[in-house]
């Protein structure tokens, strides 16, 4: 295969948005035959480079070549016309109409300007077939699994003489039989010379169906490695960048000692709790005082874990217990029942109200549970918001400004201070330092130790192995969308062990190294 | 840029300047038009004058554009207020006519009581329909909109039924302290409605349902059952307007009464500065929009124009103030004007859409 | 290869459940029908039938416009003030003199017109449909008045024919010249949603309009053409009000986008837009004029239960579709 020509060549490209370098000089190839896993964590640029690919981004530097002629796709009909499709996480079908007609809406044959039914039904017959797919062509889409789905969409990006096929992320929501399914088409069209690009989140998927990986970090190229040749350990410690890490951790402050919080009857005692297609059961306590990290790469669970946690997606599986007495955790007003917060990484869709003002955002939660008929008096809401503007810092320190005019990191504590106000016993944090500046980090991690000092339990979820390292007592490691391991965090616990479980999993001994 | 400019952009941006604007140069057209045109003239102790005229009829337009601020601030919408303002006033007169007293208070009270109950059941029906079995608002209140013309004709058998009673009569034209009756109870409506939202937590738990319904909801949010709330509370309005509809006729027609008043309402709304996609709402806003259509219709009225025609500036109005209201529109405007807004926050993409 | 076969097997049944809501609607109109004919015996009479499709016609050819609209997820409320513009259009124009052939053309203009420049409103600057076409609404049932404050009556010999020519026997069962327009357009609306891009592009649009504009289908393109077309059936649908009525009246046709809605909801399109055929809009209007028609027969029942009659299918559709919608996810 590296004898080969590549189909693609991607050299020296730079693309800027506003504040933030997105890439820079990256270099990317890709052969024919070959199924190429594209790795990163959030920020690193992939799918910055697939928008540049595609022709959705323009690029301020740099040159796509494909099949040695020089491309500057204007949009991605262009670049599918070129041969180049995309095939993205979310399926971009209508699942109203037929399975045919999503293969060829928008390029139907056609007679004399009438759609021929008959001929488009063969066609997409012929095109399944090569996909060795047998399902009714003339049935509603919608009427079949999301992995089908997936693979009608396929089957639209392959149909024009496709050589460059990029899959963002394709099985993100699907089940293992799915996922095999969706794999056995992958390798066909491989066989078939087809040049894959392929996004996944999963470390096992790329084991089981890449050739050749690239990995990207912050924009730049950490480099380009033959699957057999890069171990999962050597694969997750490119991704998350250990070298600079410990450059950065010399002038750290120490982290915190573990201590024996783990003590008595748990506040949060969850067993076998899990999702559908979500996350795998897992079991967790959590004690008054400690807070529990958790670490794992994007699309591993995290998420999933401190939502089902919160009731803000319902379990279909395992049961709960605060403080020893069986619960229920079914829809975030029972969790806020039991003394729950939780604080979505995603701030603005669910988070803040724009439009409302800091003192409404900050009261909102505490509102919500005294019902609207006991309104919170105007007093004691400003000297609410006020201890809280002042303890948290929030800038600018009007709190009648609506929220939305807030910088990422003041709407943050602003969320932080919807709950605090509530005195929650558990407060749940997603990724609550992402996006927003240093010094604003600093605080909500100084803030974080200082909540369980005085007796709250923390869930902290985020991609930064040292935050979670300095504040965790605790700390869960997620892998694939299983749990694989708790680890003390003592002594010996470091970022070099934690990349370990996420590499190993669970009962993977054999790591190849 | 000085503090007068910063003034003057302050003042132009504030959502109810063009209303107020529109309000006051709609006046001023019928004061040159007709110089007795602001005059209010004291007759048999009453005040008499276009623009009491303006302020009465006005009254029912007010309250049910009360009703549907509320909706709207939840993201929905109600079309069903105009059968229901029917439905409503054909009770109340239908029981009058059965009394062998009509001018008896009780009997009056009695129907209001009445016509009130049955719209609240109607509301709740939208609530339900809406909160509960999740239907969109548009399309669950179409039902109530075409159905309750129906029952409105049924209640009056078709014709249109004439009462005989002074103390119905009183709510759409009687007097109070010199001024017309309706204007304290549209004013009252708007003062119970304002302490019902804002002197509870409803208002703001209204608005950040609006604002985000899925934010909202992790905050510990009871959505469903403020939807459901806010439709009870839109038809209670409009079952009063009902009454003041049939009783400034004395008369309720099935077919007539109230009929096209939830565009009107809608439009006032919109005029007040209300967002159809929900959000922060405006009751002052409302008020003002409701004052202007029903100005508008009056100036069509006044210079001789036939009164249907007034639809076409309504048309014109609604058109302007949603382009102005409209991301898209301004988003073009602004493209024009680059330098014109404050440096915008850190939009941060969701996660799930960048995946990289 | 089990597995996989397992995997690739439906999870539904075979009954398609598009369908369901029009032959939901095909049985409601059998019965209905059978309640007519098993209680008068004037019922079983052909000519009733066909005198259905006489008072409907025009309301058939707006429907059909409408049916475009809400397949593509939108609303029209402009077409009962455009039916009656076009009317009084008509009218106005031929008492002024000019040539039938003319008026004909002007008054076919000005509803399409109408109806892209609410398009392009809706999605140029993105406002809710309902909002623009509630402008529509007002701005032409103005225009009616602006035009005539009262009724003007047609006497021109071209419309006469037209409303008085009698297809089949003029003594025995017999359909007019408006029921045979209707039933082009019916026909050509048909061929367009199943074999033109166009309608195809509507359906997408229906179903998902962020996938039909990732897969590259000219989504503004086909939103502006519905409303357009709504716009040209409406003109239409007013033509033949006005050869129905001879005259152009500015208050006729007051609500008629409601029945219009419900005619099409109730022919099995889901209002969210995606899903339903003209043929169940033709079955929609069929069952209102069949239930119009039995209220006639019935001397004791009054005609306001026609609305509470719609008003319960309407609800009996909805939740429906909603039903449907649910097992769906």
């Amino acid at each position: 295969m590296t004898g080969s020509h590549p189909v693609l060549t991607m050299t020296g490209i730079s693309k800027s948005f506003p504040g933030v370098r997105a890439l820079d000089n990256v270099d990317f190839r890709l052969f024919p035959g070959e199924v190429h896993a594209l790795m990163g964590e959030n920020g690193a640029g992939k799918s910055t480079l697939i928008k540049v690919l595609t022709g959705v981004y323009g690029t301020d530097q740099g040159t796509v070549t494909l099949a040695d002629e020089q491309v500057s796709f204007t949009g991605p009909m262009q670049a599918t016309a070129a041969g180049v499709s995309t095939v993205f996480q979310e399926v971009n079908l209508c699942t109203n109409l037929s399975v045919a007609e999503n293969i060829f809406i928008g390029r139907e044959p056609r007679r004399l300007g009438a759609v021929r039914w008959g001929e488009m039904r063969r066609q997409a017959r012929a095109l399944l077939a090569r996909l060795d797919l047998d399902i009714d062509v003339n049935a509603q889409l919608g009427s079949y699994s999301l992995a089908v789905q997936q693979m009608v969409a396929i089957a639209r990006a392959i149909d024009i003489k496709a050589r460059v096929l990029v899959l963002d992320e394709p099985t993100s929501s699907l089940d293992a039989g799915e996922v095999a399914q969706l794999f056995r088409v992958m390798r066909q069209l491989r066989d078939d010379g087809i040049a894959i690009l392929f996004v996944t989140h999963f470390l096992d998927q790329v084991y089981e169906i890449a050739d050749r990986i690239t990995v990207l970090r912050n924009g730049q190229l950490v480099g380009e490695y033959l699957t057999g040749e890069l171990p999962q350990l050597g694969l997750v410690e490119k991704m998350i960048g250990k070298e600079l890490r410990v450059l950065e951790r010399l002038d750290e402050q120490p982290r915190r000692a573990a201590t024996d919080r783990a003590t008595g009857t748990p506040l949060l005692d969850v067993h076998e709790l899990g999702r559908r297609s979500a996350v795998a059961p897992f079991s967790l306590t959590i004690h008054e005082g400690e807070v529990v990290g958790l670490a794992g790469l994007l699309g591993s669970g995290r998420t999933e874990v401190a939502r089902l946690l919160f009731g803000a997606d319902r379990a279909d599986h395992g049961d709960v217990r605060v403080q020893g007495s069986p619960a229920s955790l079914r829809t975030p007003v029972a969790a806020i029942g039991h003394g729950i917060g939780f604080c979505s990484e995603n701030r603005r869709a669910e988070g803040i109200i724009a439009e409302l003002s800091v003192r409404e955002n900050i009261i909102l939660a505490m509102q919500a549970a005294r019902g609207w008929l006991r309104p919170i008096p105007r007093r004691r809401q400003d000297e609410l918001v006020e201890r809280y503007v002042r303890a948290l810092s929030i800038r600018p320190a009007d709190p009648e400004l609506p929220v939305g005019n807030l910088s990422g990191g003041n709407q943050q504590k602003v969320l932080l201070a919807r709950w605090l106000i509530t005195e929650p016993r558990l407060l749940i944090l997603d990724e609550p330092t992402r996006g927003i500046d240093i010094g604003a980090k600093t605080e909500i991690q100084r803030l974080v130790a200082q909540l369980s000092d005085g007796g709250m339990a923390v869930l902290f979820v985020s991609a930064e192995l040292e935050e979670v390292l300095r504040l965790s007592h605790k700390i869960a490691v997620l892998r694939d969308r299983e749990m694989v391991a708790q680890l003390t965090n003592d002594q010996d616990v470091d970022a070099d062990r934690i990349m370990q479980s996420i590499a190993a999993g669970a009962g993977h001994e054999g790591v190849p190294s | 840029m000085s503090n007068r400019t910063a003034g003057y952009r302050a003042l132009t941006t504030h959502r109810l300047f063009w209303p107020i604007v529109v309000l006051v140069v709609l006046l001023a057209a019928n004061t040159v038009y007709r110089p007795g045109f602001l005059s209010v003239q004291m007759r048999d102790g009453h005040l008499y004058g276009s623009l009491i005229d303006i302020l009465r009829l006005s009254a029912p337009l007010i309250l049910v554009a009360l009703g549907m601020t509320l909706v709207i601030a939840t993201g929905g919408i109600d079309l069903s207020v105009g059968s229901l303002c029917a439905i409503s006033g054909a009770i109340a007169c239908l029981h009058i006519s059965e009394q062998p007293d009509q001018n008896s208070v009780g009997g009056v009270l009695t129907a209001l009581a009445l016509g009130l109950g049955v719209a609240l059941v109607l509301g709740a029906w939208n609530g339900v329909l809406v909160a509960v079995i999740g239907i969109q608002p548009i399309i669950a209140t179409l039902i109530l909109m075409v159905a309750g013309r129906g029952l409105a004709q049924l209640i009056t058998e078709g014709q249109i039924l004439t009462i005989n009673s002074d103390p119905y009569k009183a709510i759409g034209v009687g007097h109070l302290l010199t001024l017309p009756l309706a204007i304290f109870i549209a004013l009252a409506a708007a003062l119970v409605v304002a302490a019902f939202t804002r002197r509870t937590a409803l208002g703001l738990i209204i608005e950040s349902v609006g604002g985000n319904a899925q934010a909202s909801r992790l905050a510990g949010i009871r959505s469903a059952r403020i939807t459901f709330l806010v439709y009870v509370i839109s038809a209670a309005c409009a079952a009063v307007a009902g009454f003041m509809m049939t009783a400034n006729v004395s008369s309720a027609d099935g077919n007539a009464a109230g009929l096209w008043v939830e565009l009107d309402a809608i439009l006032a709304v919109v005029i007040g500065g209300t967002s159809l996609a929900g959000g922060r709402f405006s009751l002052g806003g409302t008020i003002l929009g409701a004052l202007l259509i029903q100005t508008l219709t009056t100036t069509v009225y006044a210079m001789n124009i036939s009164p249907q025609t007034s639809l076409l500036f309504k048309a014109v109005v609604v058109i302007a103030v949603c382009l102005i209201q409209a991301p898209g529109f301004r988003a073009r405007f602004a493209r024009r004007r680059p330098s014109a807004a404050a440096p915008a926050p850190v939009t941060e993409q969701p996660k799930e859409q960048v995946p990289a | 290869m089990t597995t996989l076969s397992l995997l690739t097997t439906r999870t539904w049944s075979r009954l398609p459940r598009r369908h369901v809501p029009v032959l939901a609607t095909l049985v409601l109109l059998l019965v209905l029908y059978g309640v007519g004919v098993s209680q008068y015996r004037a019922f079983s009479n052909i000519q009733v039938i066909f005198n259905v499709f006489i008072d409907n016609g025009f309301l058939l050819v707006v429907a059909v416009g409408m049916t475009f609209v809400i397949l593509t997820g939108g609303i029209d409320l402009s077409v009962g003030s455009v039916v009656a513009m076009t009317a009084m259009v008509s009218a106005f124009l031929l008492r002024e003199g000019l040539p039938a052939a003319l008026v004909l053309v002007i008054a076919l203009l000005i509803g399409p017109t109408l109806g892209f420049l609410m398009g392009c409103v809706i999605h140029f600057f993105d406002i809710q449909p309902f909002i623009v076409t509630l402008a529509g609404m007002f701005f032409a049932r103005g225009m009616c008045t602006f035009i005539s404050g009262s009724s003007i009556p047609i006497t021109d010999g071209f419309w006469t024919r037209m409303s008085q020519e009698r297809i089949g026997n003029p003594s025995g069962n017999f359909v007019s010249i408006s029921v045979l327009i209707a039933f082009a357009v019916v026909a050509v609306a048909a061929y367009t949603l199943a074999y033109t891009r166009l309608g195809r592009n509507v359906y997408a649009i229906g179903g998902n309009p962020q996938s039909a504009l990732l897969m590259g289908l000219p989504v503004g393109r086909t939103r502006i053409a519905v409303y357009t077309i709504s716009g040209l059936c409406a003109a239409i649908g007013g033509i033949l009000l006005s050869f129905y009525t001879l005259s152009g009246a500015p208050l006729i046709a007051v609500g008629m986008e409601l029945d219009v809605i419900a005619a099409v909801v109730i022919g099995g399109t889901v209002l969210t837009g995606g899903s339903g055929y003209v043929f169940g809009t033709v079955l929609g209007v069929l069952v209102l004029g069949v239930i119009q028609t039995l209220i006639t027969f019935d001397g004791s029942l009054n005609s306001w239960w026609t609305k509470i009659v719609i008003g319960g299918l309407l609800f009996a559709f909805i939740l429906l579709q909603r039903l449907i919608g649910i097992r769906y996810k």
